[in-house]
């Protein structure tokens, strides 16, 4: 006997996926995806539990001087900041790593403060800005981006202008200025008003800076969607502006802002960790991870893990955030799955 | 004076050395002869060759590294000692402290003038006679016109002294009132054919030689502009000349074409051909340039990490030098939250001085403060206000005390800035105090300035500077100079940049008691010394500043400097530093 069967393939078994699930698939089989994640998720946990590991374990306030403290070592009470005793006696040293949890694991910066502890906080600061700026960063300039290449004319012309002259200064130096005044004065802009001091000026001053390098892509994208057929067809049926841009432009244009979301985030991050370095983004004694570098800049040549540890910290954090960058950007790119097939 | 890096207070010297001036300075006011505080005499006669000087070591570029400017360049408006140290070299006054090492540092010799003044009408007359011949570095020659007219630039320049150091000539009320047309005819009479300077005070003034030893009182051409001049440099009579002054890069001396020795005290030749203070580099960068031997001094603190190895490995480079300073807090009293006495006792009370003097270097390097005039200088008196426990002395801070002051002034929870140079050793000593006032219950925010600015900065009450840290070197020796210069009414000009009560405090019944004691200075210095005590108790009552600690200075010098020597009084002598 002879037997047939039907041949069914897995494609006419399963239903088709969308774009999002098939994105999902593809950086759950990625490893460097994966592994990213996990090492981000893992400074971000470790980070949050800043406040645990300071009261609870090292008992310590990081934000408080400790000059005139002591600390245990090996059982005996130690200064913590001891000073020199040979030569002509000068200077005095912060006590150095004890690889201790509960005793300035890290050592002491020069104002006495546990190093390990102020690293979390700092982490927590640092990452609460890089993906916040991100965040803002990206929905700004996807907004601007869509209206600029949607509506064209006037509009679009005033928003290139505007992008031109941001991105007419160097992105650091424009953001180094901003900082210097807003610092200074906070900023009051119409209902707005942030306090000099508040995380939240970092935040905006380092989303605005990079809104044109988003938005820049955004606006071309959606210059070329708008001369596609579906798009011409909405607007030929009689589709309002607002149905057009929510049902066929934005999720055309999302999977782009996805990709930028991370990749901002580092940058975004490195941005931050260089304006506190220079002393114009996280305030004492608030930490970040710039923070911590530029207060173990004068400890360079005897306690150089103060600048260390923050610097491999951001180093760490940025590369996690490209690599799941690159993922991302794989994943919800069908050109390069095609090239990746071929 | 104001200044950067690294000082101390000098103890007993200090006191002999000042006590002697002023004695004699007492006597010479009721007597008409011709000696003053510091009991110079009369000049050397000028020679090509000085006795003492080495030509075999003349030559070379002297290289200088500072972290940052010092401000306008103009020697009647400058009030730093980085810019101080280089005027020894390059202006020169009627009188002039006396330009060697040690304690003979703090004496007072006749610099333009041949010879001390003739002192007569009870001390109110000061008469000199100018040296001939001598030309400032632009080939003009010093004339009594340009006396006169640099002592009407004090006022038309609002030099940061002229209220306290020249208020007692005649007509200077005036100047003070009206700059701008400033006339001190009255006041000031040059006789041209006599070659002579008699200046007329309303009122004796045993300081007044002292006075007129500093830079405020160079001698400048009399074409000289009425206004800052900024980074353009002014000829001088000393034996360089500033060549140029590039803020962002550097400032250079050179030699005076004109220059001849006149007085070795006073002026003497200089050893380097060319002299050149760079800026820019970071203090960890001026350091390792030092050690390097591409550059010569470093002019800021040194960073805290260094202090070790320059102790040990660069002993033999590295000059510690007491002093007569200090580092202090002043809170402005006329603004929030400051202006209640409260709350500025409460900072007094909870500065833990030990934990500055830490983070400054320290017990070698510094001791803790509690009053305002330096430990064994004229008129101190052992007292502290604001120590746990009570005592003479400091010993350690009261923050329950300090945390209780603040809620009964009603001002906890209040927002305090702190404006501190951007240097490392000034951030992190605003960065502890910025920590204190938020222990006692303020929202304090830290403001790191340029070094190059926040003197003048914190000065301006259009600034509305609440709390800083600055820094007080003697101008000369005399209680006055740290009490009447920084907290008397004349002092204090709102919306100046040259308002050195950086306090803003103006109490009546104190300046009277400092009025006192200055005129107390006339008859009897033992006796004014006790009143300036006494003002010093009266001002830490009120306590519109917290003293911090009395520091040492650390000149680190290359390998290839020699000759080094420390006038009391201005420090290193720059040009007497060999560099072949």
């Amino acid at each position: 006997m002879t037997a047939t069967s039907t041949v069914t393939t897995p494609s006419a078994l399963a239903p088709a996926r969308g774009p999002w699930r098939t994105a999902l698939a593809d950086l759950a089989r990625d490893r460097t995806a994966i592994a990213s994640f996990a090492i981000l998720m893992l400074i971000v946990v470790v980070c949050l539990l800043a406040p645990v590991y300071a009261h609870y374990i090292a008992h310590t306030d990081p934000f408080q001087s400790n000059v005139s403290g002591t600390t245990v070592v090996n059982g005996k009470t130690v200064p913590v900041l001891a000073p020199t005793t040979s030569g002509l006696g000068l200077g005095v040293t912060p006590i150095g790593p004890t690889g201790d949890v509960h005793h300035y694991f890290l050592g002491a910066d020069s104002q006495g403060r546990d190093v390990m502890a102020r690293l979390l906080y700092g982490g927590r600061n640092s990452l609460l800005i890089g993906l916040s700026s991100a965040l803002i960063c990206c929905v700004a300039a996807a907004l601007l981006g869509v209206i600029a290449g949607y509506f064209g004319g006037v509009v679009d012309t005033i928003l290139n202008w505007f992008f031109d002259v941001i991105w007419a200064f160097p992105v650091y130096l424009l953001a180094i200025s901003l900082s210097v005044v807003l610092l200074t004065n906070g900023l009051r802009l119409g209902p707005l008003s942030v306090q000099a001091g508040s995380l939240w000026l970092p935040i905006l001053i380092i989303a605005a800076v990079y809104v044109p390098y988003v938005a820049r892509p955004v606006r071309g994208q959606v210059l070329a969607l708008r001369g596609r057929e579906f798009i011409q067809a909405s607007i030929g049926i009689g589709g309002s502006d607002v149905r057009i841009l929510r049902r066929d432009v934005l999720p055309n244009i999302a999977p782009m802002v996805l990709v930028f979301l991370p990749l901002m985030a580092a940058i975004n991050m490195l941005t931050e960790a260089a304006l506190s370095f220079l002393s114009v983004g996280v305030q004492p004694p608030a930490a970040s991870w710039g923070t911590i570098i530029n207060d173990g800049l004068g400890l360079l040549y005897t306690r150089p893990t103060v600048a260390i540890a923050p610097g491999l910290m951001v180093v760490i954090t940025a590369v996690t955030l490209n690599l799941l960058g690159d993922s991302v950007r794989s994943a919800l790119d069908p050109k390069a799955r095609l090239r990746g097939a071929a | 004076m104001k200044h950067y890096t690294i000082a101390a207070a000098l103890a007993s010297v200090a006191l002999l050395s000042a006590t002697a001036a002023c004695g004699s300075g007492g006597s010479t006011a009721s007597g008409g002869s011709s000696s003053a505080p510091g009991g110079g005499q009369s000049s050397s006669s000028g020679s090509s060759a000085p006795a003492g000087y080495d030509p075999a070591h003349a030559g070379g570029t002297l290289h200088l590294v500072a972290n940052a400017a010092a401000g306008s360049l103009d020697p009647q408006v400058n009030y730093t000692l980085q810019y101080w140290q280089l005027y020894q070299a390059s202006y020169d006054g009627l009188l002039a402290f006396t330009k060697t090492a040690g304690d003979a540092s703090f004496t007072v010799v006749p610099d333009l003038a041949t010879a001390m003044p003739t002192v007569s009408d009870g001390g109110k007359t000061y008469t000199f006679q100018l040296h001939s011949g001598i030309k400032f570095s632009n080939g003009q020659p010093v004339t009594t016109k340009d006396v006169v007219a640099s002592f009407e630039r004090i006022f038309k320049v609002s030099s940061p002294t002229a209220g306290t150091f020249y208020v007692g000539i005649v007509g200077a009320t005036a100047c003070l009132a009206k700059p701008a047309t400033c006339d001190l005819s009255k006041g000031i009479v040059a006789d041209d054919a006599a070659n002579t300077v008699t200046i007329h005070l309303t009122a004796a003034d045993p300081e007044f030689p002292y006075k007129l030893a500093v830079p405020h009182a160079s001698i400048l051409p009399a074409d000289t502009p009425g206004k800052d001049m900024g980074t353009t440099p002014i000829p001088g009579t000393g034996a360089y000349y500033f060549a140029s002054d590039d803020p962002n890069r550097q400032l250079t001396m050179k030699r005076n074409p004109y220059f001849k020795v006149w007085s070795v005290a006073a002026e003497p030749q200089g050893y380097p051909d060319e002299i050149i203070q760079t800026f820019g580099l970071t203090v960890e960068d001026e350091v390792t340039a030092v050690e390097n031997g591409q550059a010569d001094w470093v002019y800021d603190p040194l960073p805290a990490d260094r202090l070790g190895e320059i102790g040990t490995k660069y002993e033999s480079q590295a000059h510690v030098n007491t002093l007569t300073a200090m580092f202090y807090a002043p809170m402005n009293v006329n603004i929030a939250p400051f202006n209640n006495p409260k709350a500025r006792q409460a900072v007094n009370w909870a500065i833990d001085r030990s934990a500055m003097v830490k983070i400054y270097g320290g017990t070698n390097l510094a001791a803790p403060a509690c009053t305002f005039l330096p430990p064994d200088f004229p008129g101190h008196v052992d007292f502290c206000d604001y120590t746990a426990g009570g005592g003479a002395t400091w010993t350690a801070p009261d923050l329950a005390k300090a945390k209780q002051l603040v809620q009964e002034s009603g001002t906890a929870g209040q927002t305090v800035g702190v404006v501190v140079q951007s240097d490392d050793v000034n951030k992190q000593l605003g960065e502890y105090l910025q920590s204190v006032l938020n222990q006692i219950g303020y929202k304090a925010v830290l403001k790191p300035i340029s070094p190059n600015i926040q003197f003048t900065y914190i000065q301006n009450t259009k600034n509305k500077v609440q709390i800083s840290i600055s820094s007080w070197y003697q101008d000369y020796p005399a209680a006055s100079d740290f009490l009447h210069v920084l907290l008397s009414c004349a002092s204090f000009h709102p919306g100046s940049d040259t308002s050195i009560n950086i306090s803003g405090f103006c109490d009546k019944p104190i300046d009277t008691q400092m009025d006192a004691a200055l005129t107390s200075e006339q008859t009897s210095m033992t006796q004014a010394n006790t009143m300036w005590g006494q003002v010093d108790k009266a001002v830490m009552a009120q306590a519109p500043t917290a003293p911090l600690f009395t520091p040492k200075l650390i000149d680190f010098t290359s390998s290839r400097i020699k000759h080094y020597e420390f006038s009391k009084q201005f420090y290193m002598l720059v040009d007497q530093l060999w560099v072949k």
